[in-house]
């Protein structure tokens, strides 16, 4: 695994001092972060193959801290990585060795829970899970769920548009946020969004969403709750082949009836966490479906009922319904625990986000694996299928040498061809570093350019997060050397290196 | 609505050459679909840049739930080939006049009733192709429900009243029509109106659309037909039988409400918000987010109304369409605007002026 160099350079370590003493003016002293085992706790996300140190980390716990960062960052041309809770799996919050790493762990509190209007005004260092918590009392919940959320912060969630197993019923994370704080790149303070359905202007909260921490510092979320659905029930149905399961999906769809989670786990995936959290996973079956669906007691009934006609008829070989809320819980614990358990049967693994057409699930499947077979890894399957979003977790081991190389080349493979049948490299994850690449395959050099254009509008002088999420022209070029897109010349009037 | 048959076209090349055209000679355009939505917005000056010809469905796979059309297709004529499959807009756009386009729907941001409950415009878009200031063709977002790779351009254009691009063709996700719909009236003044459009959005009911006027509210259900029985039955109040007209009618502004003089202001409030004292006739909408008013009340004296509710309010038909009809920004706000109208039409071709005075 490619790790940063141990010791820090003469002309690195006189900035750090400088930088260091310049923010402790504005910050308090432990709240600057200059040695090197206190920055090493940083050096990566949860893309551990890239490490790298900052230059310092800040942990400021005001926005008027944050805004005297930016301030001072900006005029002294310093870049500034934003990180949540570093549970990103693009590299999104990588540190730069040149540059600041400012942590929002301290922006913890939940401000305000309106429940007339079902808002919670947040700050972006909450987790996930924390705001449903919070509220679950009063009956209301917030709907995007990644499999991450005990763990992953809110800011970070806006910032990659997160994901999770409701979404296909209950959006993603710009259906479900209204309002956003952001400091911009030279410290000012912004409202974006309103507390109404909608705001003047462009869309620009649409715009943060998803912005990878390129556009600004994202200080406070006001999130949509929603009233908790009366009655959820689970169905669990076991398929002999991947393919007939990848077909079901669509059938399931096609009735007219949206899950309120839609999500299928392979073979390797199923034996992975059955070993680790005994969910009662048929290990038998080549693919799971677990298919929630919810709303009012009379509609779940209805629902179940034309559901399980549905898998009967696409071939499922056995099916379940959770008797009871435990047991609804204990089948969706092991599809939220099969990142870990893939890690207990591998060393490491690496974990695949391309999203397809539903129609294609059983194709890509097959290929996948078929691929795997040719790059000599196993790959285990396990993710949301309603919104068909993939998720091939390669298993390696990182201390053979040559094995991470393969695996990252398998994996840019893997995109290439979602890209290939109709859909894109990155569902929820994030281009981060992780795949500045395959952005060559998926968007023509005019498309980049615009993108380029737009950071621009907010951050004239790159400093947010610069040289992630959107790859350089040259850089384009220089890969699209080595890989020529179905048989044309991407970029054939820039320079090769 | 019938569907107006309109050949199946892609002049998308043709489209890139006029606007490259006018972007070396700095010629303002004025993009324009039907122009059915030419009482929304500013005044603008310009030659007609007209898209209606650039029509057709490119795709449409059922089992996805996606559609890919070209901005120039008719909305009766999308929302007919949707029926045909048992789907539908989920944002139920209105047209405001026979012969509106999907473009320019989207262009305005437009939503229905439905919006509280399942989404805005924005909300089903997941993909598009624009044309920039530089009369560049672009493609982003895509046609599958999930895809963070680059910024959202695609959502950046909804509502951007095309001054940021040429919107050629959408990708969006559809809805399966309900099993059921049904329309329940009940009585009562506004203040309890409003809590109770609230008390019901804190409650896991199926409901797809409100509206509030002349002391009665009306409340659509919309799902299975259990799921709707069961709703009624806990909601009360009187069976409208309403075949879907009365939502039409506040849709498309053909209710009498909307049938006065005055100018109508568009008022988009936090749904709990008590009812405002202003003066002037009011229809309320959208679990209460969405209050229309016709006054001849300043436009200081309309926003002044909600300066502290954390709302903003648009000058949506008639009144002075010289003065700023939306919101105007804080200055910050206005600047990353304006940087963002460089980034796409740094020539400032498209729509001078349609959206704020400024751009
Ligand atoms: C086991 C596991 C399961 C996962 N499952 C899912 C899943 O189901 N769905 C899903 O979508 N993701 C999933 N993820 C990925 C990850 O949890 C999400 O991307 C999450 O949103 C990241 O949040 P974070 O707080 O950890 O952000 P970080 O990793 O700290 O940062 C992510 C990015 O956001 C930026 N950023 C963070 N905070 C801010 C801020 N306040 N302002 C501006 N920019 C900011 C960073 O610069 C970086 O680019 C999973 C990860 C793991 C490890």
């Amino acid at each position: 695994m490619s790790r940063a160099a141990e010791t820090f350079t003469t002309g690195k370590q006189a900035d750090r001092e400088v930088h260091a003493k310049a923010l402790r003016a504005w910050l308090p002293r432990h709240a600057v972060l200059d040695q090197v085992e206190e920055l090493r706790p940083y050096e990566c996300d949860g893309l551990s193959a890239y490490r790298k140190l900052p230059l310092l980390v800040v942990l400021p716990d005001t926005v008027e801290q944050v805004q005297a960062v930016m301030r001072y960052c900006a005029r002294e041309e310093v870049p500034v990585v934003a990180r949540g809770a570093g549970t990103g799996l693009s590299g999104g919050a990588l540190p730069l060795e040149h540059g600041v790493l400012l942590s929002l762990a301290k922006f913890n509190r939940i401000l305000d829970i309106d429940l007339v209007n079902r808002t919670a005004r947040v700050q972006p260092g909450v987790r996930n899970l924390a705001i449903s918590e919070a509220v679950s009392a009063s009956g209301f919940y917030y709907a995007p769920d990644p499999s991450s959320q005990i763990a992953c912060s809110i800011g970070g969630n806006v910032a990659e548009n997160a994901g999770g197993l409701h979404c296909l019923k209950y959006g993603l994370t710009v259906h479900n946020i209204l309002k956003l704080q952001v400091v911009t790149v030279d410290g000012d303070l912004v409202t974006i969004g309103s507390d109404s359905l909608d705001a003047p202007g462009y869309d620009l909260l649409a715009l943060m969403t998803g912005s990878e921490g390129m556009l600004g510092i994202i200080v406070e979320i006001t999130v949509r709750l929603l009233p908790k659905p009366e009655s959820a029930k689970l169905i669990m149905a076991s398929f002999a082949d991947v393919e007939k399961a990848g077909d079901a999906v669509g059938d399931i769809i096609a009735t007219g009836i949206i899950p309120g989670g839609l999500e299928m786990m392979d073979n390797m995936a199923t034996r992975a966490t059955e070993d680790f959290v005994h969910a009662g996973y048929d290990v038998d079956a080549a693919a799971i479906l677990l298919c929630e669906l919810d709303g009012t007691p009379e509609e779940v009934e209805d629902d179940i009922l034309r559901v399980t006609k549905v898998l009967q008829r696409s071939g499922c070989t056995d099916l379940r319904i959770a008797k009871d809320e435990q047991e609804r819980q204990l089948f969706w614990s092991g599809r939220k625990a099969a990142f870990p358990a893939a890690g207990r049967i591998s060393p490491d693994y690496y974990c695949i986000d391309g999203t397809i057409p539903r129609k294609q699930i059983g194709y890509v499947l097959t290929r996948v694996a078929e691929m795997g077979a040719e790059y000599g890894l196993r790959v285990a399957n396990v993710f949301h299928a309603g919104d068909g979003n993939l998720h091939p977790l390669i298993l390696y081991d990182g201390n053979q040498p040559g094995e991470l190389e393969r695996t990252e080349e398998l994996g840019g493979k893997i995109l290439e061809l979602c890209v290939e049948v109709g859909g894109t490299i990155t569902g929820e994850h994030g281009v981060g570093v992780e795949k500045i690449d395959q952005m060559c395959v998926q968007f023509q050099p005019e498309e980049l350019t615009q993108f380029h254009a737009l950071k621009q509008a907010f951050d004239p002088k790159q400093l947010l997060n610069p040289g992630k999420a959107v790859p350089t022209l040259s850089r384009c070029a220089e890969f699209g050397a080595m890989h020529v897109h179905k048989g044309e010349l991407k970029f054939p009037h820039l320079e090769r290196f | 609505m019938t569907a107006a048959a309109i050949p199946d076209k892609d002049i998308g090349e043709q489209l890139c050459q006029t606007v490259r055209q006018a972007a070396s000679e700095g010629a303002p355009l004025r993009i324009q679909g039907a122009d059915t939505k030419a009482f929304y917005g500013r005044d603008s000056e310009g030659v007609v840049l007209d898209v209606t010809a650039h029509a057709g469905v490119v795709g449409y796979e059922p089992s996805e739930l996606v559609i890919t059309v070209r901005a120039g297709t008719r909305l009766a004529q999308l929302e007919s080939v949707l029926a045909d499959k048992g789907q539908m807009l989920g944002f139920e756009p209105p047209g405001y006049a026979d012969g509106a386009t999907l473009g320019g729907t989207v262009a305005c941001g437009f939503s229905g009733p439905r919006r509280p409950y399942s989404g805005a415009a924005r909300d089903f878009v997941l993909g598009t192709r624009v044309i920039n200031g530089r009369g560049e063709l672009l493609r982003f977002g895509g046609e599958v429900m999930k895809n963070v790779a680059g910024y959202d351009v695609s959502r950046l254009m909804v509502g951007a009243m095309g001054t940021l691009g040429v919107i050629t063709e959408v990708s969006m996700k559809v809805l399966p029509v309900p099993a059921r719909e049904a329309t329940l009236t009940l009585s009562m003044p506004v203040e309890q109106a409003i809590r109770q459009m609230n008390a019901w959005a804190g409650q896991p009911l199926p409901i797809s659309a409100t509206c509030f006027h002349d002391d009665t509210l009306r409340v659509r259900l919309s799902g299975s037909e259990k799921g709707v029985a069961a709703a009624v039955a806990k909601i009360g109040g009187e069976a409208a039988g309403d075949n879907g007209d009365f939502w039409r009618s506040v849709r498309e502004h053909r209710h009498p409400f909307f049938e006065d003089e005055r100018p109508l202001w568009r008022l988009s409030v936090p749904q709990g918000s008590p009812p405002s004292m202003l003066d002037g006739d009011w229809l309320i909408e959208w679990g209460g987010g969405q209050r229309w008013l016709k006054t001849e009340a300043a436009a200081k004296t309309v926003r002044g109304s909600i300066a502290d509710s954390g709302g903003h309010a648009t000058l949506f038909r008639g009144g002075d369409r010289s003065s700023e009809v939306f919101q105007p920004l804080t200055s910050r706000l206005l600047e990353l605007h304006r940087n963002l109208k460089n980034a796409f039409d740094p020539e400032r071709v498209f729509n001078r002026g349609r959206m704020y005075r400024d751009f």
